[in-house]
């Protein structure tokens, strides 16, 4: 080793220069694929001159695929027509059920790297980004371009937080439904009505003695199916106004014995439904009751949008109703937020407003197969099914929907999901019920 | 740079050019060991630190709470769930998978006619991805109820009825062993036999590979010598072969182990850890703490758990790896 | 290799218990490679259905038409689904130059580490490897910091700067082994012939390392081309992502159509099964030649 130090100074730089020029291969012996770090910048149009600073925005969203992406799509377009020449970068980003678009959320959110405007269900999931001031408020942005008159006093009320709004939200869709295969139904000789929990499980008890169906399609696999099912069952059971303070971030609520029997009819309903449900996705188990192997199944009217893809038709091949037990409107909401610190600020709040507007809101939703959030639609635009929702959603209590964040947060609706997933195979009612009272303070967070 | 001069020939010189390379082997690998320090070390202790502080909700606070995270996670029956089947998976996918590999190349290795094809078919799950195979693997084993689906069907149909299975779906564990002190119940989880089975199916080709590597290295006349000494093919495979196939198969184990414990795309596409946890391992638990619950301080506590465990398992083996290596010397 | 087997065949003349042992290898082996295929036959039908055939009840059913409509979408999109032309043509140009300098850099730490050691190198050796068990979803928000601090956050050299990184401990182990195999003697008689540290890598070492590239390049071609973490997090231009990032964002958020998702599937597979097919013999022989045997 002594000898090592007979290399001279000059040796040694040299040496040195040699180990850090291929530490800066190993770095940058990419070929340019991509001149420079910058995120995509391939021009779309050449038409535009070089010099002039590009008009960007970068809209982060889940809706990758099928109607979700072509009403995105459309809403690119009205926005577009009012802001010409702008360079929309559309990161979507899906599978792993949603977590995969949170998970690259969260790493640029951290990172730095914010978009300029991101996906969000309406409501409570809101509040996190808002503790975290991640987003700025849009109250004073609701009034400047008068959403707060064209959409529901109620909706406005459940979207506050802190007393401030910040989401414009640009589609409702409706949790509570039941579909059904009318055909199924009567050939078991039942009337698809079941204003209540107790006519839908004599209904239940009925197929399930024929033996010839699954009386109840539930999945598992997306991880929310059994918080789906289970929020209606809540609803039912607590009705509208105990029903919204469940999600006041107490546990005063699930203290109430009513928590323990929405459990139990939970369980009741999974007696009648199929035994291999954790391997199915909520759309198997439509598809099951498309296909007339499963009598019916409680899902959010996403359903539809699955069977219109699968060539039926509504009110002929499939039916719905509200799910037994309430016929209130249990709402969820994707909406689009205000990143602090967005690059992009001006072209951002020119997207919102498009988000806000009627026409976005008319060239997104009949495509998507959502109703807008504002009580102004073009009913002409929308079909049966989705008609009857607007009606429902002008006239019908509004309750917000916990299993899609519109009254839980991020942390909690992780919770809420495996507990009753857990549920859902080990049918520990008390375990469950302790695991809810527990989580109930990450609806604060 | 360093073309050899040929005039350089009295020892002093050389030796000083020998050191010079020596000077020049440590720069070249300067790259890698400061990627490896950034990229790996010093994300660790970013994982580290993190794991001890209070970065439990969006809002970025490092303030410093100690092992809190640590204690509630080992006192969490979900996360005490998720270690059960890490090893578990682990120890069945390490085992079938090396006793697969091992048989599938003793069958290739038997001189059969179409040896390169089904070398081919054996070896070619390597290729893809479960990002690929993942939902056929869901359906698969997704058993149907009224009436049979997936696996099930295709068993009824070839008159192999009685194996039909709950597989996926299936929620009991075997023995369910009551450990006090624990949440949870031993040993195996039924429902990871399937995943195990998937998890075999991509990688047990490579097992294999190994293996025939190794068997084609063995020298024929070891082997023909023995069956002179009266060697039956058994106790060839017993005394002769199976011994000589052991470094491969160390190297296997740490390759095998890297997959497993990495093993994130499978069960997320195949059962997304489920029925009720059966199936989860720490990293999916991790990816819903980070990036579902936002509660980044608990998932880094679990990375600094999975880390550790990792060095428990494989410590060991580079440890031994490296006196082996320089017994040879 | 095929090469070696198949003119020794002695089965004529042997005795009948020989034969139906023989029959009964055959017949597992045949048993084997059908059940390996399975799930790549429901890939391959379900592909050519209709999305309304396409169910749990139906999944052993052939399609009613032969139809390559999912492929085109798959490949060319519409209706709502983005192809996956472009993505291709992205994860090319991450595969290659990963895989390239990847091989590189492991054929340079494993020449290092096996024949230049010095004081410490087995324990960097040991340090390095250790990098190999990292779990990548609990690293993910320090790299796109390191990254953005870089310059090359949402960048195909950001992607390929960490496929890169993330492959030295593999392939410095398999170069490692693979030279361990190397007689010092050729090292030692290079050096006293005048051979510096790089003529006795280009001389002596690069020559004979062509299986052990094979076995790395492989390797780092599968795995990186199936990788999709990392593609997900770093790129997030829906005009920069790989391609298993793609055929990810075929599923919906809601459902997924799974004949375009799975003919998407299937063309994923193209490039590293055609690598499998004709390369795998190659893999193979490198495996054989000492590189992967500890």
């Amino acid at each position: 080793m002594k000898s090592e130090r007979k290399l001279t100074r000059r040796q040694a730089l040299k040496l040195f220069g040699a180990g850090a020029a291929s530490a800066a291969l190993a770095a940058c012996a990419a070929p340019a694929a991509q001149p420079g770090g910058q995120p995509a910048q391939q021009p779309q149009q050449p038409e535009q001159p070089a010099q002039q600073p590009k008009r960007r925005l970068e809209i982060f969203s889940w809706w990758t695929n099928g109607g979700e992406a072509d009403g995105l799509n459309a809403m690119y377009e009205v926005f577009l027509q009012k802001n010409p020449g702008v360079e929309i970068i559309n990161a979507t980003v899906a599978g792993g059920a949603g977590t995969n678009a949170k998970a690259v959320l969260q790493t640029r959110l951290a990172g730095g790297q914010p978009p300029d405007s991101w996906q969000v269900h309406a409501g409570r999931e809101t509040l996190s980004y808002v503790n975290a001031g991640q987003v700025e408020p849009l109250t004073e942005f609701f009034t400047e371009k008068g959403f707060d008159k064209v959409m529901p006093q109620f909706l406005l009320d459940q979207l506050k937080i802190n007393g401030e709004i910040w989401t414009v939200p640009v589609n409702i869709h409706r949790s509570n439904v039941l579909w059904y295969n009318p055909k199924v139904l009567e050939e078991a000789g039942i009337e698809p009505k079941f204003p209540t929990l107790d006519s839908l499980f004599a209904a239940l008890e009925k197929l399930k003695a024929q033996g010839k169906v699954i009386p109840i399609a539930v999945g598992g696999k997306d991880k929310f199916e059994a918080s789906h099912t289970f929020e209606s069952i809540l609803l039912a059971v607590f009705g509208v106004e105990d029903y919204i303070k469940l999600w006041d971030g107490t546990d005063t609520m699930w203290n109430d014995p009513r928590a323990a029997e929405a459990l139990g009819q939970l369980k009741r309903l999974f007696s009648y439904a199929n035994s291999d449900r954790a391997a199915q996705g909520w759309a198997d188990a439509m598809t099951m009751v498309l296909e007339g192997k499963a009598a019916m199944t409680i899902m959010g009217d996403w359903a539809h949008g699955l069977g219109i893809s699968k060539g039926a038709k509504v009110n002929q091949d499939y039916g719905w109703m509200p799910a037994p037990g309430s016929d209130a409107f249990m709402w969820l909401s994707d909406s689009f937020c205000l990143a602090k610190g967005a690059p992009n600020p001006n072209e951002a709040r020119a997207w919102l407003e498009v988000c806000g507007s009627r026409e976005g809101q008319d060239a997104f939703n009949p495509k998507k197969g959502s109703i807008p959030a504002r009580t102004d639609p073009d009913l002409s635009k929308y079909d049966d099914y989705l008609k009857a929702a607007i009606a429902d959603f002008a006239s019908k209590p509004l309750v917000p929907s916990a299993a899609h964040g519109a009254s839980t947060t991020n942390a909690y609706q992780a919770k809420f999901h495996n507990t009753l997933e857990v549920f859902s195979s080990d049918l520990d009612e008390k375990s469950a019920l302790e695991s809810l009272k527990e989580a109930v303070a990450d609806n604060n967070r | 740079m360093a073309i050899a001069r040929p005039a350089l020939a009295a020892p002093v010189v050389r030796r000083r050019v020998l050191h010079r390379d020596r000077l020049i082997a440590v720069f070249m690998l300067l790259p890698s060991i400061i990627a490896i320090a950034v990229f790996v070390y010093g994300f660790i202790a970013y994982t580290a630190y993190v794991s001890m502080s209070n970065y439990t909700t969006a809002r970025i606070d490092l303030s410093f709470v100690g092992l809190d995270h640590y204690v509630r996670l080992f006192g969490e029956r979900r996360f005490q769930e998720n270690i059960r089947n890490l090893v578990v998976f682990t120890l069945m996918f390490l085992a079938v998978c090396l006793v697969f590999g091992l048989v599938l190349a003793l069958m290739v290795d038997a001189r059969v006619k179409g040896e390169s094809l089904f070398r081919s078919i054996y070896l070619f799950p390597m290729a893809i991805s479960f990002i690929v195979t993942g939902v056929a693997w869901r359906w698969l084993f997704t058993p149907g109820d009224l009436e049979p689906t997936g696996i099930n069907l295709l068993l009824e149909r070839i008159g192999l009825g009685f194996l039909k299975a709950r597989w996926i779906t299936d929620t009991s564990v075997w023995p369910n062993l009551e450990v006090p002190g624990l949440k949870v119940r031993l040993m195996v989880p039924l429902a990871i036999v399937p995943v195990v089975i998937a998890a075999v199916w991509q990688m047990s080709g490579f097992a294999m590979a190994m293996f025939l590597a190794g068997l084609r290295s063995i020298p024929e006349e070891i082997k023909e010598a023995a069956r002179v000494d009266g060697c039956s093919e058994w106790q060839l495979l017993r005394y002769i072969v199976l011994p000589m196939l052991r470094p491969v198969t160390l190297s296997a184990i740490v390759v095998l182990t890297h997959v497993s414990l990495k093993t994130f795309d499978l069960i997320m596409t195949m059962t997304g850890g489920g029925p009720g946890n059966k199936t989860e391992l720490p990293s999916l638990y991790m990816y819903e703490l980070r990036f579902s619950q936002f509660n980044t301080a608990q998932a880094a506590a679990v990375a600094m758990i999975l880390l550790i465990l990792v060095s428990l398992l494989t410590v060991p083996y580079l440890l031994y790896n490296r006196r082996a290596q320089s017994v040879e010397q | 290799m095929s090469a070696i087997s198949p003119a020794a065949h002695p089965v004529h003349g042997k005795p009948l218990r020989q034969r139906l042992s023989r029959a009964l290898l055959y017949a597992v082996m045949i048993a084997l490679a059908l059940w390996f295929l399975l799930p790549v036959y429901l890939l391959l039908i379900t592909a050519f259905k209709d999305f309304s055939e396409v169910s749990l009840s139906r999944m052993w059913d052939l399609p009613t038409r032969l139809s390559l409509e999912s492929f085109d979408r798959a490949w060319n999109g519409g209706q709502g689904t983005t192809g996956m032309r472009g993505s291709f043509l992205n994860s090319v140009l991450v595969v290659v130059p990963a895989t390239v300098i990847s091989c590189l850099l492991g054929s340079m730490n494993g020449y290092v580490l096996s024949k230049w050691k010095f004081r410490g190198s087995e324990t960097l050796f040991t340090l390095i490897l250790f990098g190999m068990f990292i779990p990548y979803q609990s690293i993910l928000v320090p790299l796109v910091m390191v990254l953005s601090a870089i310059g090359l956050y949402a960048s195909l050299p950001g992607l390929i700067l960490t496929h890169v990184v993330y492959g030295i401990p593999i392939t410095t182990l398999i170069f490692r082994n693979y030279y361990a195999n190397v007689p010092t003697e050729l090292v030692e008689a290079g050096q006293i012939d005048g051979a510096g540290f790089f003529s006795i890598y280009r001389r002596i070492l690069l020559p004979l390392s062509a299986p052990g590239f094979v076995v790395v390049a492989i390797w780092q071609f599968t795995s990186i081309w199936n990788e999709f973490l990392f593609g997900l997090i770093i790129t997030n231009d829906p005009r920069l992502r790989p391609v298993t990032v793609a055929l990810q964002n075929m599923s919906g958020s809601q459902f997924t159509q799974w004949n375009v998702q799975m003919a998407g599937a299937l063309i994923v597979a193209v490039p590293t099964l055609l690598v499998y097919i004709f390369l795998g013999r190659y893999f193979l022989r490198g495996l054989l030649a000492g590189s992967l045997k500890g």
